[in-house]
């Protein structure tokens, strides 16, 4: 008999996760599937990682509602889920007398907004906000309440939540068929196994159109605006206090020079309207077009400092705005669709949202008495002082075996990531950050590949990157035809 | 937390840090060696390659036989070894001229050493494709080429069947002709500069006597492949620009890197180690310490060295240097050592008038009967006539006191050393 669920959450990014772990609070059966081999390897891996600052879009739209209504939780979900989050502040700023036009534009849409805190700053103000920033700064605005995440450890965290509080994730699980069987709808995937839901939330982020022609609902197109980041090494020069922005144009908000809250600095992203939903490629053009922008703002900005680069996709929908809204076309289904930028930002908002919808289509919410809002917490090695670091390596040894030597990575942060789900490289790389820092995994990828093998029982050559036939390795040695050499001196 | 106290901790266990163990050891300084991996010999261990030891041992060893002979040595030394213990702190002592070092381990948790000097001896790391900015996708199948080594040297797995090498360093040739002995193709060795990085003697040896063919002057344009890699582009270089329109294709399943070795220095930079932004290394006085007082470099932390004889030579020398300072020898004056024409680098930074003073340098051209030229105040004062120098090998240079002239010389004592 095929399981059946109160609501299937299709798609586990930021807002599928927030959605399940909103839900994860009433009684209700619920199930999270994921096309991929682990959580958050869609648009929610790879974007700027800001909680925005409320600013940047019209007081009119629904994404302008929740971004700020976002942003205000972050603190409360980061006391609960522990996930790197800081309101290092956000800085717009300009070049010239017409750029500041266009900043006090944004001001007062901020305070339309009701964005906490911003405010216009003069040349000087703004140079002491940040001493890096291009001497020919003539102003710009402040908004305080803006901050920088690790956009993966809030899903995984998000996740972990929902999954403590009874939400089934189910991973490798593409949507490819549905049927509505009249009270209830039945799903399946690309192997054929089928389950069943009352109620489907449609976050698929990229794909959300095609789930929803799926299910036989709204017509509409996602085109993905691509967007490079390139990462630089922690001990950059260009590393701000403050996340800086130019001035917006109208495609995006512009390349920005990022301070991660793990400390590295990212500038990015570019924009760029494209056809093909998995076009993930770096350009060198793009790279020249990004450095160019961001020396503008830092002069600091250098290109020796990078580590790597990434891509990621904006699901852009007509209109520009959030699609969040029950289907008009078929029952039970709800579109949480055109979650481009502030998608993070907006997330919880996004859960809560979502929560309400459900119970206007007819849901039944009842409180758990016991539902627990918190996971625990993994202790970091990096984070603790050597006093500290000793006494918890007294207790789990693993903690003194130092994995990956540029984030300083312990073998018991790998161990946790594996034990929950995380066994690809890159999903203990999003995790635990080992594989991230300036030799991107040079080092330690081969403990890692060990340490998989003894916790999961794979050998190396199943052990993939993300999933699917991202092998790390092809063979062993002796099972390919030797040619005519022989094998000599070694 | 352990708490110990020494006259010297070396941090990291490769040839450098024996070397300079067993140095310090000889001279009876009571010595502490931290080494993050289980075994000491670092880099060696993963070559086991035939080539190591020629000047030193006066016999062809592989690496790991070098890493054993140079250990044994040290085992017999009263020198107290760490492994499985990673440095990841250091700090100046609250009092006095010590410094303070904190290892982390599985074993002992963390072992806090106070010491009164510093070796550091953590080797360098690879640079990757960031690093280079490879434009493409990010598929499996791209690693350094180090970590492809010891995936086949010690892990015993093939990372691919057809491969493209980019860059023409040393490991990338060794690996070329690894890859071919376990049974995979290398498909291309591609190198963006007109001469290869490494050694001539790896161009002959790992891809001539296997015909694997080397494009000079060309780069790896963009790497394909969704989830592991498919294929790369490879454009030619034309006047220092790629010519695109020549763009050709290649099918691969592996793309291996070896371009280039950068100091890893992060832990160095808790002390307040100035670096070389030419060599990311420590600028260093003629005594090999750096610019905080009783912190020493050696080995490829200090510049990557492509012999391992170089690295035992001015590890053996450091550990001298440290045991005078710690006997309260202070070096007299020191003067400023230039890279001059066509020179990359010259280490030490700084020269000591009154002693024999040997010099590291890399040339940045390739050229016939070049001539090595020795200029202070605006004088020759020593030159030597090379019979052919190229990037991919250092020069060794030695000058005595006699070569540097009388100690009363006036004026700009700057020592300049350039490739005419
Ligand atoms: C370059 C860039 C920078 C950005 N910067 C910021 C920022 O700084 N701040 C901010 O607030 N926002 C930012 N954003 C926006 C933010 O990243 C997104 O809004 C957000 O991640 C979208 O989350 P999501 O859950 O809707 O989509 P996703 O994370 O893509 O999740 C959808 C999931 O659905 C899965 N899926 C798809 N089809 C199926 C199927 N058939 N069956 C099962 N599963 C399926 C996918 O695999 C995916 O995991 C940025 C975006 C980009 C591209
Ligand atoms: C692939 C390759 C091929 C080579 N081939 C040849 C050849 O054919 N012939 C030849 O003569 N030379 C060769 N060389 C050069 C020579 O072998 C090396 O330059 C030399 O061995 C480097 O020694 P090292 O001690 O400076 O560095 P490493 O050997 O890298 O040693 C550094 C050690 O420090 C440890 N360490 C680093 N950080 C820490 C920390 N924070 N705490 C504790 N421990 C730490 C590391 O684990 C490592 O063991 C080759 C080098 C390479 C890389």
């Amino acid at each position: 008999m095929n399981t059946h669920y109160d609501v299937v959450v299709i798609g586990a990014g930021v807002c599928g996760a927030a959605i399940a772990r909103r839900l994860s609070a009433y009684e209700l059966k619920v199930a999270l599937v994921e096309k991929e081999v682990d959580v958050s390897f869609g648009v929610s891996k790879a974007n700027s990682g800001i909680v925005h600052g409320g600013f940047h879009h019209s007081t009119k739209s629904l994404k302008s509602k929740l971004e700020v209504q976002g942003n205000r939780m972050f603190d409360q979900l980061k006391e609960e889920l522990h996930f790197p989050f800081e309101r290092c502040g956000i800085l717009v700023v300009a070049f010239s007398t017409e750029e500041m036009r266009t900043v006090e534009q944004l001001y007062r849409q901020g305070v339309a907004n009701r964005a906490v805190g911003i405010e216009l700053c003069n040349r000087e103000r703004i140079l002491m906000l940040e001493p890096k920033l291009n001497n020919d700064v003539v102003g710009g605005l402040f908004a305080p309440a803006g901050g920088i995440i690790e956009p993966y450890r809030l899903v995984f965290s998000l996740v972990e939540c929902a999954q403590q509080n009874g939400v089934e994730v189910l991973l490798n699980w593409e949507v490819s068929s549905a049927v509505d069987q009249g009270s209830y709808y039945t799903l399946k995937n690309q192997k054929g196994e089928t389950i069943e839901a009352d109620y489907v939330v449609n976050a698929a982020g990229l794909y959300t159109d095609r789930i929803s022609a799926l299910f036989g609902a709204e017509e509409y197109k996602i085109v993905p605006r691509k967007g490079e980041e390139f990462l630089m090494d922690r001990n950059a020069k260009a590393y701000t206090r403050r996340v800086i922005f130019p001035v917006p144009d109208p495609l995006s908000k512009g390349t920005l020079v990022i301070p991660t809250v793990e400390g590295t600095t990212m500038i990015g992203p570019t924009a760029e309207m494209i056809e093909d939903k998995e076009d993930t490629t770096t350009t060198r053009d793009n790279f020249e077009k990004a450095f160019y922008s961001a020396r503008r703002l830092v002069p600091a900005v250098s290109e020796r400092d990078i580590i790597t680069s990434f891509t990621g996709l904006r699901p852009t929908i007509a209109g520009d705005d959030f699609y969040i809204d029950y289907s008009r076309k078929v029952p039970r289904f709800i579109h949480v669709a055109g979650i481009q930028s502030p998608g993070l930002t907006a997330s919880p908002a996004i859960g809560e949202y979502v929560k309400h919808l459900l119970k206007k289509r007819g849901i039944r919410l009842v409180e758990k008495p016991d539902w627990k809002p918190s996971i625990a917490e993994v202790p970091r090695i990096r984070e603790l002082s050597p006093f500290d670091a000793d006494q918890l390596i007294a207790t789990d040894p693993s903690y003194g075996e130092i994995v990956c030597r540029c984030e300083n990575i312990s073998e018991k942060e790998i161990v946790e990531a594996i034990r929950r789900g995380h066994v690809t490289l890159d999903g203990i790389k999003f995790y635990t950050r080992a594989q991230m820092g300036r030799c991107q995994g040079g080092f330690c990828t081969y403990k890692i590949l060990k340490i998989l093998q003894r916790e999961t029982g794979m050998t190396i050559d199943e052990i993939t990157k993300r999933g699917k036939d991202s092998f790390v390795v092809t063979s062993r040695i002796g099972e390919l035809a030797v040619g005519a050499t022989v094998e000599g001196a070694v | 937390m352990r708490q110990e106290h020494y006259d010297v901790a070396v941090i990291g266990g490769g040839s450098a840090g024996m070397a300079a163990a067993i140095s310090l050891a000889q001279r009876g300084k009571s010595v502490v060696l931290f080494e993050r991996e289980e075994v000491l010999g670092g880099i060696l261990l993963q070559c086991i390659h035939n080539g190591f030891g020629l000047h030193h041992f006066k016999e062809e060893l592989t690496g790991p036989e070098y890493a054993e002979r140079v250990s044994k040595t040290l085992e017999e030394l009263p020198v107290t070894v760490f492994v499985g213990s990673t440095v990841m702190h250091m700090e100046e002592a609250h009092a006095g001229e010590g410094k303070i070092v904190y290892a982390y381990s599985r074993e002992h948790g963390i072992v806090m050493a106070e010491v009164r000097a510093v070796v550091l001896a953590m080797g360098c790391r690879e640079r990757n494709r960031g690093n280079i900015g490879t434009p493409g996708t990010r598929p499996a199948g791209v690693y350094t080429a180090g970590l492809a080594q010891r995936l086949v040297n010690v892990e015993g797995y093939i990372p691919g069947k057809e491969v493209v090498i980019v860059g023409s360093g040393d490991i990338g040739l060794i690996m070329a002709r690894r890859m071919t002995w376990v049974g995979a193709k290398v498909k291309a060795v591609v190198e963006i500069q007109p001469y290869p990085a490494g050694l001539t003697r790896n161009i002959v040896q790992c891809l001539n006597d296997f015909s694997i063919p080397l494009y000079l002057s060309h780069i790896v344009s963009e790497i394909h492949g969704k989830n592991r890699v498919e294929a790369v582009t490879i454009t030619p270089m034309v006047d220092g620009m790629p010519d695109t329109q020549r763009s050709f294709r290649v099918d691969c399943d592996t793309v291996l890197l070896s371009v280039g070795l950068v100091p890893d220095n992060e832990v160095s930079k808790k002390l307040g180690v100035q670096l070389n932004p030419e060599t990311n290394g420590a600028l260093v006085d003629s005594r090999l310490m750096t610019n905080v007082p009783g912190v020493f470099a050696c080995g490829n932390v200090l510049h990557v060295h492509d012999l391992v004889d170089f690295v035992t030579e001015e590890s053996t020398r450091c550990g001298e240097y440290v045991a005078e300072y710690l006997d309260g020898v202070r070096p007299a004056a020191q003067h400023r050592v230039v890279a001059g024409s066509n020179v990359k680098y010259v280490l030490p930074n700084w020269y000591d008038r009154s002693h024999d003073n040997r010099f590291y340098l890399r040339p940045m051209v390739v050229k016939n009967r070049a001539e090595l030229q020795v200029r202070l105040d605006g004088h020759v004062i020593k030159t030597k006539v090379l019979k052919h120098v190229q990037p991919s090998e250092m020069i060794a240079l030695a000058l005595d006191e006699k070569d540097l002239g009388d100690g009363a010389a006036q004026g700009d004592l700057r020592l300049e050393i350039a490739i005419v």
